[in-house]
């Protein structure tokens, strides 16, 4: 039987607020264990929370960011399970009012452009961390991140691979980064996910039994153990036998998932209304108002850089991935208008280059203004390609002015066509052999002598001027 | 006068004259807690040394503050930095808040001298400070009496006259039950008025900070200090709060009072309903009309309340597990059924907290749980909202509503602790005003043939604690109630 697969994601990310949610403590990562910390935070007996108007700002902000409705009046709830990183053993979360629903992420899959649904955005509070001593017995809490404001994205079952999966996760970072609310980063826990996947007959409607899986790290992770549970589900499904529903945790050594040990026993959270906190009425005016102050999303930038720089969709999906990248891009085009040139360069050696540095654009020397100029260098014909690909690395690390460097490093294309023509006849002579060919109709040979010339001038001959010349003086004359 | 007879404005005036000092005071109250602690047990914790530097730092500095130099007894549910904060329960055992309450900052700022922790049922979870972990307190009256509670500390303290102020938590009654059996002045302020942040949470829909006093002039006085918006609490109201104690008037002649027939009908001891009638025919006789009018939802109150507060606390207290502070079990070894981590929850809460507090625990789950939540929760909210909907009625037709305080005069030690119902029953005339956030005040109107004293409840529309406070003012001015000290106070302590 052929099956199709169904996924949908809860994704909690945290945002990237100077203080807490519900205190005024500050929210740095890597700071000495419970120095981040209040009685609000520590859940002191006593202590009350009070929203933080920036958080639920930003919160409001990436709600719109994903194309939900604000919901005018919102509450907040206790969700309550015992744990020690949790200090009022309650988590301040949102059940059944939560601020925002019904939005939408458009992913890029092969087919174009697919649209996720985003069944409901809520804020709530982080929990602390526990680290378990090595002695086996002894666990120790630190509360530094305890109260960290977090959203909770849940999408619908819209996703029917993997591959989806990932792409609506890299969607969803660029979104965050644009709007500058999170990082996103997995590897730090600012971004975390769970999956929820079954399999179905294709083309029924229905929904299979349904496995979550948890613990995955990153991106590829999570593709990989969707990827795993997929087949995983088909052998059991292809075999005549059930999928349970259960929670699965993926080990990222092994490449596999494994049930969750212990009883799962479906949790009672006893969520009701949080009283230490009224309900909120959102204003449209504020809405509007965080509405009017969001920039282009990525997914309208992309189709801008297709419909106005007449770059390829796949380009302008890589370009504008990256907000800091998008930003570069255009900021080059202002001083050298050549939307493909600079797509080219960027996307090719400057991104190999990040990539290899571990750098982000943002981290390097050279300024968008000093990429048009060298580019516009190679369109005067000053630099070839060649030494373009030769200075990069360099103005990159560096930062010098294109045009000095060049100078400095007398790498300035030669065009003179008197010096040209005395090193093509120079190579014409010490290469008969090469000559003979060409004359023959070996075409190859030019390249030969081209590459002679090359040599000579230690890259540095305009290559149409030296093609040009060798063509004319082999063409014409029998000597 | 002895001094530890001194309301907290006569003792102003003494510091103004050079009469005494504050810690003169504080020395004659030491005397009459020595005196008298041992047999009411109002006290769980006084550090002397601390009181006395507080008074001699104060003398240093003399000058014009509303409390300078006047001893405030706290009741042990409201953090005080550096001192055992415990709600009368062990699982508390040892903790010492490193933050004040709010309203602990502003008796600071106003000059008071905070003096000792006071008693009260564990966690607030009671009528009669009989589930403390320290023991009961007994009613300085008659002390084979409970004081009522859970504010039972605060307000035999003040009765007694080991201290002329203090501060208590009411949440279904518990500031004005304890004050009408102890024969002092108690008040439940308007929900929102007062700053909860810092005040140990037992139902924070429904909890208050309130002062207790030995008159009107006294607890208007300290109600003004507390009441201020506090941006910590997010129920707290921005709202400016009269200076109650300068605007104190005794005239009320025209004012309308409503009597609701729900409050006077079964249930309510003949000795109480009497003292009450002379009470209104006091006030007619002041100038006021009175008025019949009905609350019919009285009647679900009780059940009401013991939804909604018990759900409360079940929540609140979740964070008492021995993980960060106050007690941790040692119970060994743990079990290979549930493994260390659960053990010791399970053992801590077991070991930690009394049966009261594990009752109400078990309630609230129950009535949280999913199955149960719309049944009882939800159910109760609309219960709420309709008991609420009563006073709205009411106050078309009424300035403030009269009634009595508690349904009988102090009942005997052990005598309800078996039957938790009939102890429930003790506030089912003060539970109305957390439910609806309305303010209340209690006030002494009487005593019964055992000399036990009566307390008269005035509530009145949100907010409007002056009226309250007016109506008090205009009684104790025509009656000589609130001056009566129980036998067991006049000592030689002075």
């Amino acid at each position: 039987m052929d099956f199709e697969t169904v996924i949908g994601l809860e994704v909690h990310v945290q945002l990237s607020t100077a203080s807490k949610v519900f205190c005024g403590c500050g929210t740095l990562f890597g700071e000495a264990a419970n120095t981040q910390t209040c009685p609000v935070c520590l859940g002191l007996p006593g202590s009350l929370p009070v929203l933080n108007k920036e958080a639920f700002r930003k919160a409001i902000k990436a709600a719109l960011a994903l194309n939900c409705e604000i919901a005018e009046i919102t509450k907040f709830d206790r969700k309550h399970y015992f744990y020690p990183d949790l200090p009022k053993n309650f988590q301040i979360s949102q059940f059944d009012m939560p601020f925002s629903r019904d939005g939408q992420l458009e992913i890029i899959i092969e087919e174009g452009i697919k649209r996720i649904g985003i069944t409901r955005v809520h804020l709530e509070e982080d929990a602390g961390k526990l680290m378990h001593m090595a002695d086996g017995d002894n666990s120790l809490v630190d509360f530094n991140r305890a109260g960290t404001p977090l959203l909770e994205i849940v999408s619908e079952p819209d996703m029917s691979s993997p591959e989806e999966a990932y792409a609506y996760l890299t969607e969803l970072k660029a979104v965050m980064e644009y709007i500058e609310v999170s990082d996103c980063d997995m590897e730090k826990g600012s971004l975390r996910c769970d999956a929820n996947i079954s399999l179905r007959p294709r083309g029924t409607a229905g929904l299979g039994a349904k496995v979550e899986i948890k613990n995955m790290n990153s991106f590829k992770a999570v593709r990989a153990a969707l990827q795993y549970e997929v087949n995983r589900q088909h052998d059991l499904l292809a075999d005549g036998k059930t999928v349970v529903q259960e929670t699965r945790l993926w080990d990222a050594d092994g490449l596999y998932t494994t049930p969750m040990r212990g009883k799962e026993e479906s949790h009672d959270y006893r969520y009701f209304p949080e009283p230490d906190l009224p309900l909120f009425e959102i204003s449209r005016q504020m809405v509007a108002d965080i509405r009017s102050g969001l920039p282009e999303m990525p997914a309208r930038r992309r189709e801008r850089f297709v419909s106005e720089y007449r770059l390829s969709e796949y380009d302008a999906g890589v370009l504008t991935q990256d907000k800091a990248l998008a930003d570069y891009f255009e900021e080059v085009l202002v001083d050298y208008n050549n939307p493909k040139m600079v797509a080219n360069w960027l996307m090719g050696d400057i991104l190999a280059y990040l990539s290899a540095t571990n750098m982000t654009i943002t981290e390097v020397k050279m300024t968008p203004q000093s990429l048009a100029k060298a580019l516009k260098l190679q369109e005067d014909g000053v630099i070839s390609g060649k030494i373009q690909k030769q200075i990069l690395p360099v103005l990159l690390k560096e930062g010098k002015d294109p045009e000095a460097y060049v100078k400095e490093a007398g790498l300035a294309q030669i065009s003179d066509e008197d010096e040209l023509s005395r090193i093509v006849e120079r190579v014409i002579a010490a290469n008969p052999a090469s000559v003979q060919s060409y004359r023959e109709g070996k075409e190859k040979a030019l390249g030969f002598l081209v590459g002679g010339v090359m040599k000579e001038t230690r890259g540095k001959a305009n290559p149409q001027l030296v093609n040009q010349l060798l063509k004319e003086r082999l063409d014409t004359s029998n000597t | 006068m002895k001094l530890s007879e001194l309301t907290a404005h006569q003792l102003k005036e003494s510091y103004k004259k050079g009469g005494t000092s504050p810690t003169e005071v504080c020395k004659a109250l030491f005397t009459a807690v020595d005196r008298l602690d041992p047999i009411i047990h109002a006290f769980v914790y006084l550090d002397r040394e601390k009181i006395l530097a507080r008074a001699k730092e104060l003398e240093q500095r003399p000058y014009e503050r509303p409390l300078w130099g006047i001893p405030v007894a706290i009741k042990d549910i409201l953090c005080v930095e550096g001192e055992p904060t415990t709600c009368a329960s062990k699982i508390l055992e040892g903790f010492c808040p490193p933050y004040n309450a709010t309203v602990i900052e502003y008796l600071k700022a106003a000059g008071a001298i905070l003096f000792g922790k006071t008693n009260m049922d564990e966690f607030a979870f009671g009528s009669s400070t009989e589930t403390s972990c320290y023991g009961p307190t007994k009613n300085p009256w008659h002390v084979d009496r409970i004081p009522g509670g859970s504010s039972g500390g605060s307000c035999a303290c003040v009765s007694a006259g080991q201290v002329p102020l203090s501060l208590g938590s009411d949440t279904g009654g518990s500031i004005r039950q304890p004050a009408s059996m102890c024969g002092v002045v108690g008040l439940k302020p308007t929900y929102g008025r007062v700053s909860r942040y810092g005040l140990i949470a037992f139902a924070s829909s429904l909890d208050q900070v309130g002062p207790i006093a030995r008159d009107i002039p006294d607890c208007a006085l300290l109600a003004e200090i507390i009441s201020r918006h506090d941006p910590r609490d997010a129920t707290s109201v921005a709202i400016e709060t009269p200076p109650y104690s300068a605007l104190l008037q005794k005239d009320i002649t025209g004012l309308t009072l409503g009597v609701p027939r729900e409050y006077f009908a079964e249930g309510i001891h003949a000795d109480v309903g009497g003292a009450l009638q002379d009470a209104l025919k006091t006030l007619k006789g002041l100038g006021a009309k009175t008025v019949s009018i009905s609350l019919p939802h009285t009647k679900y109150a009780v059940a009401d309340y013991y939804i909604v507060a018990p759900a409360e606390a079940s929540s609140n207290l979740a964070r008492f597990d021995g993980v960060q502070y106050g007690y941790r079990s040692q119970t060994a070894p743990y079990s290979a059924e549930h493994g260390p981590l659960i053990d010791m929850y399970l053992n801590t809460r077991r070991e930690g907290f009394g049966a009261e507090a594990k009752r109400r625990i078990m309630l609230g789950t129950h009535a949280l749980s999913s199955g149960y939540y719309e049944a009882y929760y939800l159910r109760a909210l609309k219960v709420r909202s309709l008991i609420r909907g009563d006073f709205d009625e009411a106050f078309k037709k009424c300035d403030c509503i009269i009634t009595p305080t508690s349904p009988t005069t102090a009942f005997g030690i052990g005598e309800r602790l078996a039957d938790p119902l009939s102890m429930y029953l003790s506030d089912i005339l003060t539970i109305s005003a957390n439910l609806s956030g309305i303010p209340g005040i209690s006030l002494p109107c009487g005593f019964d043939p055992q000399g036990l004293p009566i307390g008269l409840q005035i509530l009145a529309r949100p907010f409007d604690e002056q009226l309250i406070f007016n109506v008090g003012y205009a009684f104790q001015c025509a009656t000589d109630f609130h001056t009566k000290r129980p036998g067991l106070a006049a000592g030689k302590d002075a």
